[in-house]
């Protein structure tokens, strides 16, 4: 079970999912329409680290977090 | 060193001390960066949100980066709503000579825009609304589209 995030302007709540790589987590979130263009233009870190292989493997507790794109300053 | 506030910065307080902090260390170049708000496009001001685990990690990464080169960075950036005329974020660098504190502030805020985890709104009407058309996507960007 991972908790994901949805950070910033996502304005989602964070969720507990039953899933064990990230490519279980795209597959669970390919019918959502609505978190689609998100998914997009999001990038994902697991445990505070940008992670960007698909194949990484999730662990019971790991909190993965979607992050939009950014503009500081 | 990083330090993050509620609300607009106070540019006079956070320079001086800085200024007061470092000026006897030896550093002979303090190059500082600060980011003014400005009246466009019919704005009040803006609106940040942070997320600080992974903004830690990235300013701790160029902070080594600075240090190799005997150099030490500084930032400080705002949460939440700043109007119009003021100020959300300061940065600067400490180096022996100028050469490299010059070179560093550039590449430390071009990376700053382009992956700190920080997302800005504009605030119209008192409301937010997000800048995407300015924002990047961080590197990796896309990897749980199908």
């Amino acid at each position: 079970m991972a908790k994901i995030e949805f950070l910033g302007p996502i304005k989602r709540p964070a969720i507990d999912v039953e899933v064990n790589s990230l490519k279980e987590l795209k597959e669970y979130f390919k019918d959502d329409e609505e978190l689609k263009p998100w998914l997009k233009i999001c990038a994902v870190s697991v445990n505070d680290k940008i992670i960007c292989e698909e194949d990484t493997p999730l662990k019971k507790d790991d909190k993965v977090s979607l992050l939009p794109p950014v503009c500081g300053g | 060193m990083l330090e993050l506030y509620d609300g607009p910065l106070n540019v006079e307080e956070i320079l001086s001390r800085w200024y007061n902090e470092f000026k006897d260390k030896n550093y002979g170049a303090f190059i500082n960066f600060v980011g003014i708000v400005r009246d466009e496009d019919g704005i009040e001001g803006l609106s940040f949100d942070i997320y600080e685990p992974i903004l830690n990690d990235w300013f701790e990464n160029w902070q080594k980066k600075a240090n190799e080169k005997n150099a030490y960075l500084l930032m400080a950036h705002s949460r939440g709503d700043v109007p119009n005329h003021k100020t959300s974020y300061i940065s600067a660098v400490l180096s022996p000579k100028r050469k490299v504190s010059l070179k560093l502030i550039q590449e430390f805020v071009e990376d700053f825009k382009a992956n700190a985890p920080i997302w800005k709104y504009d605030i119209k009407d008192g409301k937010r609304k997000y800048a995407i058309d300015r924002s990047t996507p961080i590197k990796g960007a896309g990897i749980l589209a199908n």
